[in-house]
């Protein structure tokens, strides 16, 4: 990690004004629209009790960091491979890995930023309560995080050129929302389809995410199946990614 | 010691040899220029030395390092400018200067590089909104940031317009002057007559021939160069016969020929003895441009 690069790589952020949008306000922004919808304050008793609009705060919690880790930053790093400047630092004592291990800190600090933004809206305006496991939900955030930031990851090792990234993105984006849960919490899905969902790093990290909303510690499966998708997209990542 | 050796370097990609057997060594404070049609090696060769490519076989060294291994070493006396690379759309041009400083323990202060190169009134454009020769330019300058020992230019005045050009020349010189070594990649043949101290012709991933610029032009076939129109017609005959001519041509009666001062001492005494007088007559040294022309055909033959 090389702190010039990183300081760059913020500087270079602030002014992206389609990523600032998409990663950080998006996920609010859907929040506080389908919160204003009268019928998600009823309690669901298909829900155990709880509103709607509770369940779509950890939605939106994982859609920022699905945003963040699987279309822009590829977008990033294939455009820098593509256009040379992986390439022009790796002729100076700084190696190219700086400026991926800098995105990767950016990405995943917004991804963060955009968590907490919507956890913070969702307990103002909507009056949805703030995880009661906060520690277990903190874990569970950041190993979604990271598994967020190795697919991404992968997906940038995998495309040639940038638009290959953004289509393979948009290909990987919308399961990943599906998983998430953006059409239908995990919690509302047949018990079948949420036990595959379960399987698939987003699937898991929602429901991680719940338990530890709802006040228990997450269960260890579903962090253990976050933690062995980093493991391998992390592998997957290393051994495809090319500098040229 | 020689600042870069390069010996039997090859490199293959997918089976066709890029780079076939080069070897070279530029001296320390020397400008050396490696000259080659589009899709010799030129750029594989350099690639190599500045560690972005690793040989298939061969040895190259940069002050003795080698720049695969000991890349950071090599990195910290060794500046790049490479023919095809970009920086980030959206970084300033002093931005791009701070951060290129940041990289190097050493580094030469970017204020008067800036102004030197013109860019000075551009510190705070975008690198997207550059012209070519203003991102060229700022190239040149993160190159030379560094401090570095050697410098490596691939295609340096490319996309230059002819005042942009001289100056960088004028630039190089300057560098030179003040004891960098500098490994000179190039296609126009003013700039490697202007600059280099020695020129590396590179053909089809060979070394066609390797000497100081007024050397290839004399071992080049056709270093003399006489032109005239002749008062009367001469026999084909009595032409082709002439002694260590390199080519003839006739234009509208106007005959060209290369050869050496011998041809061109045949050529007098030919039309004195067939009384035959030669209007604007010129005699000319070929042009680094001919000579070159003339090792890469030899080469193709």
């Amino acid at each position: 990690m090389n702190t010039a690069v990183l300081r760059t790589e913020i500087r270079l952020f602030r002014r992206e004004p389609g990523a600032l949008f998409w990663i950080l306000l998006f996920p609010t922004l859907l929040l506080v629209i389908l919160g204003s919808i009268p019928a998600f304050h009823d309690h669901e008793p298909d829900l155990g009790g709880l509103r709607t609009i509770d369940v779509y705060v950890p939605v939106a919690v994982l859609l920022g960091l699905i945003v963040g880790g699987l279309q822009s930053m590829p977008q990033t790093l294939t455009g820098y491979r593509e256009r040379g400047i992986l390439r022009r630092m790796a002729t100076t004592p700084v190696r190219p890995s700086a400026l991926l291990s800098a995105q990767m800190v950016v990405y995943g600090a917004a991804a963060l930023a955009s968590a907490l933004l919507a956890l913070a809206v969702g307990r103002l305006a909507f009056d949805v309560r703030l995880p009661e496991q906060a520690f277990g939900y903190l874990v569970a955030l950041l190993l979604t995080v990271l598994a967020a930031l190795a697919l991404g990851a992968v997906i940038s090792a995998l495309s040639r050129t940038t638009k290959i990234a953004g289509a393979i993105g948009s290909a990987v984006f919308f399961p990943a929302m599906f998983c998430a849960g953006v059409w239908m919490p995990v919690q509302t899905m047949p018990d079948g389809l949420a036990r595959a969902v379960g399987y698939t790093p987003f699937g898991a990290a929602a429901e991680a995410l719940n338990q530890a909303a709802a006040g228990d510690w997450p269960g260890w499966g579903h962090l253990g199946v976050v933690a062995v998708w980093i493991v391998l997209l992390t592998a997957a990542a290393t051994r495809w990614f090319r500098w040229e | 010691m020689s600042v870069i050796e390069v010996s039997e370097l090859r490199k293959t990609y997918s089976g066709r040899a890029v780079v076939d057997g080069v070897s070279f060594a530029v001296e320390e404070g020397e400008i050396f220029g490696i000259l080659g049609p589009n899709g010799a090696g030129k750029t594989t060769t350099v690639e190599c030395v500045e560690g972005l490519r690793v040989p298939d076989a061969g040895r190259v060294r940069v002050t003795g390092l080698d720049p695969v291994a000991d890349h950071a070493r090599v990195a910290r006396v060794l500046g790049a400018q490479l023919q095809e690379s970009e920086l980030q759309a959206k970084l300033t041009v002093r931005e791009a200067l701070e951060l290129y400083t940041a990289f190097h323990e050493r580094p030469a202060d970017w204020r008067p590089l800036a102004e030197r190169l013109g860019l000075a009134q551009k510190l705070t454009t975008r690198f997207g909104k550059l012209s070519g020769g203003q991102k060229q330019r700022l190239f040149i300058a993160l190159a030379l940031i560094g401090n570095p020992r050697v410098v490596v230019l691939d295609e340096l005045t490319t996309g230059l317009d002819p005042r942009a050009r001289r100056d960088t020349w004028e630039l190089i010189e300057d560098i030179r002057a003040g004891g960098v070594t500098v490994l000179l990649v190039t296609h126009f043949m003013e700039e490697a007559q202007r600059l280099c101290d020695r020129i590396a012709v590179i053909d089809k991933g060979r070394i066609a021939a390797l000497d100081t610029p007024a050397g290839l032009i004399q071992r080049s076939a056709g270093a003399t160069v006489i032109s005239f129109t002749p008062s009367a017609p001469l026999d084909a005959h009595d032409l082709n016969a002439l002694p260590a001519l390199a080519s003839i041509e006739d234009r509208d009666g106007r005959l060209t020929l290369s050869g050496t001062d011998e041809t061109v001492n045949a050529v007098i005494t030919l039309l004195a003895r067939r009384h035959v007088t030669a209007h604007q007559l010129r005699v000319v040294d070929a042009t680094l441009d001919d000579a070159f022309l003339d090792l890469t055909q030899e080469a193709t033959a």
